[in-house]
């Protein structure tokens, strides 16, 4: 072979490999940082003072609790709203839409992702919490609803933009199969369709709320961030304090080094885990899925 | 191969090592000045019209102010990244521990006074409360307006962040009445937003919502529901404003401090002096804060 082909080749394969191997390399050096800065906190901190119910780092009170329940309700809560309207705009773009609405629809969605969320958040502020506050009668309208709405919001985009990818790239003729076995347009969508592309919108999904549950400014701006332990469902009605919200508004004060700091870095820590294992659980889903469908085949 | 590797660790450490030295302040000694003032939100615009005015007067010094809050201007000062912390509450002795195990030696300025002003919606006819009431309504002890006079309508309590240092002197001079053996604490359900302008914005719109900002922040339209406070029942009622912060009279009220890192030198010890001359003075009274005598 020519060998400056072959010089080529090589250089070509290592910046490759290189691409490849950083992305780990970035996750395994950003863990092994939060660790160091983190786990101090563990022995700073009793674990039951940790896992108690009140957050006042000002008087060494480090309970995660309220935090932890904070950011599950809020992105519960933005889940249930990404997902159905999520997963319902990409199979209206890729579905039923005609090619003209789709050609204008989707760019415009994908704008929407990319609106800061410091503009949403003022939205929220000036406009969704009063109206919250008035339409439900509450106390107060900077609840862990305002979030979960903003956050809904911020999420379908992303979600819609890759689940409609992940449709699109299905095969038009499982559609035809389906219509010809005499399958309504519905069925066929229900039962075909998004099986078909279930590990791209399942994909869709985890980016979604991979993006709520980091999403720091808006939520910061409409929860309120008080502290409370919500894990009644009447909770979602309350202001909550995320995780993501604490470590924002804290971190510029700490002095480096002193307990407060740790145990910020240990709630960095308890969301990367969390974002570890929802990635986990679906690749793992997808990769069953996949199983099957390859049993199925041979 | 290998040499290069080695050759590349090298230059990265070399320039990590580099980068560690940065972040110290310039040295008060240098020829052509630039001062970092960083802390208090409640001080950020008196800081900023200071700076402007003398640099006006002083073209050979560039200041920088930035706000974020008295713990964030005190930690900056502690990592040694400021040469002027801004903070509207004393120095904590832990913050003080922590400053001399970097070496540095924090210097206290009184600067100007402030009045921290309750403000409620104007909706709301509740207009005066004593420190105990206060107290009571952020300790969670009240928690619909009908306990201290109003309408019935639940209380939401507004606060700004732990990081504030109006914050920490609302906790010990308000909640704890200015006992310090006293364990109150804010109800957890306190709202703790972000910035006075949060606050400020949720009590114009919601009718239940109770706040506390510096004197210097709160808008004209809020002006009118301000609340007049007492030291006790007995006590008379006081609206906050200079002459009711001067004469000891408006129980809520505190010095705002700058801190410099050691004993100030050069640039520093003129604007920290100029800082204290009469001309500087009427810029705090021009801004809603209370100047020192």
């Amino acid at each position: 072979m020519d060998k400056s082909l072959n010089w080529r080749e090589t250089i070509i394969t290592a910046i490759v490999k290189t691409c490849g191997y950083s992305a780990i390399v970035f996750v395994i050096l950003i863990f092994f940082f939060l660790l160091r800065e983190g786990a101090p906190a563990l022995v700073e901190v009793k674990l039951s003072d940790l896992l108690a119910a009140r957050w006042y780092p000002i008087e060494n009170h480090f309970g995660i609790l309220p935090l932890l329940t904070g950011s599950l309700i809020v992105t519960v809560g933005a889940m249930l709203i990404a997902i159905p309207f999520g997963i319902g705009t990409a199979v209206f773009l890729s579905e039923i839409a005609p090619r003209w609405m789709r050609e204008i629809l989707k760019p415009l969605v994908e704008l929407l992702g990319g609106l800061p969320s410091v503009v949403l958040g003022f939205l929220g502020i000036l406009v969704l919490s009063p109206f919250l506050r008035v339409f439900l009668d509450l106390p107060t309208g900077l609840t862990a609803l305002a979030g979960a709405l903003l956050l809904g919001g911020i999420a379908v985009p992303t979600t819609v933009s890759i689940a409609e990818d992940a449709l699109d790239a299905v095969p038009q003729s499982y559609r035809e199969g389906a219509l010809a076995l005499g399958a309504t347009k519905w069925q066929t969508i229900w039962r075909v369709t998004l099986p078909a592309a279930r590990s791209g919108v399942l994909t869709a999904l985890m980016l979604g709320i991979g993006r709520t549950i980091g999403e720091t400014m808006a939520v910061m701006m409409v929860t309120g961030n008080a502290p409370v332990l919500a894990v009644k469902l009447t909770s979602i009605f309350s202001p909550v304090r995320t995780m993501t919200a604490t470590i924002a508004a804290e971190m510029g004060e700490v002095a480096n080094g002193s307990t407060h700091y740790h145990v910020l870095f240990f709630i960095g820590l308890v969301l990367f885990l969390i974002s570890l294992a929802v990635n986990i659980t679906a690749s793992s889903v997808v990769f069953k899925s996949k199983k099957r469908a390859e049993r199925v085949l041979s | 191969m290998k040499s290069a590797r080695l050759i590349l660790l090298v230059s990265l450490l070399f320039l990590t090592a580099c980068g560690g030295g940065s972040g110290q302040p310039s040295s008060p000694t240098q020829a052509s000045a630039y001062i970092q003032n960083k802390g208090s939100d409640t001080m950020v615009n008196l800081a900023l019209a200071w700076a402007e005015r003398y640099q006006a007067e002083h073209s050979d010094v560039s200041l920088s102010v930035t706000g974020g809050g008295s713990g964030t201007g005190i930690a900056a000062l502690v990592n040694g990244t400021v040469d002027i912390a801004n903070a509207s509450r004393a120095m904590k002795s832990e913050e003080k521990q922590q400053a001399e195990a970097n070496g540095i030696t924090p210097v206290e300025f009184t600067v100007a006074r402030d009045a921290i002003a309750v403000i409620v919606n104007p909706e709301n006819p509740v207009r005066q409360l004593t420190l105990q009431q206060i107290s009571d309504i952020y300790s969670g002890k009240f928690n619909n307006w009908s306990e201290v006079g109003g309408d019935d309508r639940p209380i939401v309590r507004l606060s700004r962040e732990t990081n504030s240092g109006t914050h920490v002197y609302f906790l010990e001079t308000v909640l704890r009445l200015g006992d310090k053996t006293n364990p109150t604490l804010f109800s957890t359900d306190t709202l703790l937003l972000p910035s006075s302008e949060g606050i400020i914005n949720e009590v114009r719109q919601n009718p239940n919502a109770i706040g506390y900002d510096g004197l210097g922040y709160v808008p004209p339209d809020l002006m009118n529901s301000v609340i007049a406070v007492a030291r006790d029942a007995s006590g008379p009622y006081v609206i906050p404003s200079i002459a009711t912060v001067n004469d000891n009279s408006y129980p809520v009220a505190r010095d705002l401090y700058m801190y410099t890192a050691g004993e100030p030198a050069g640039a520093i010890k003129d604007y920290i002096n100029w800082i204290l001359s009469p001309e500087a003075q009427a810029i705090v009274a021009d801004l809603r804060f209370v100047p020192i005598k």
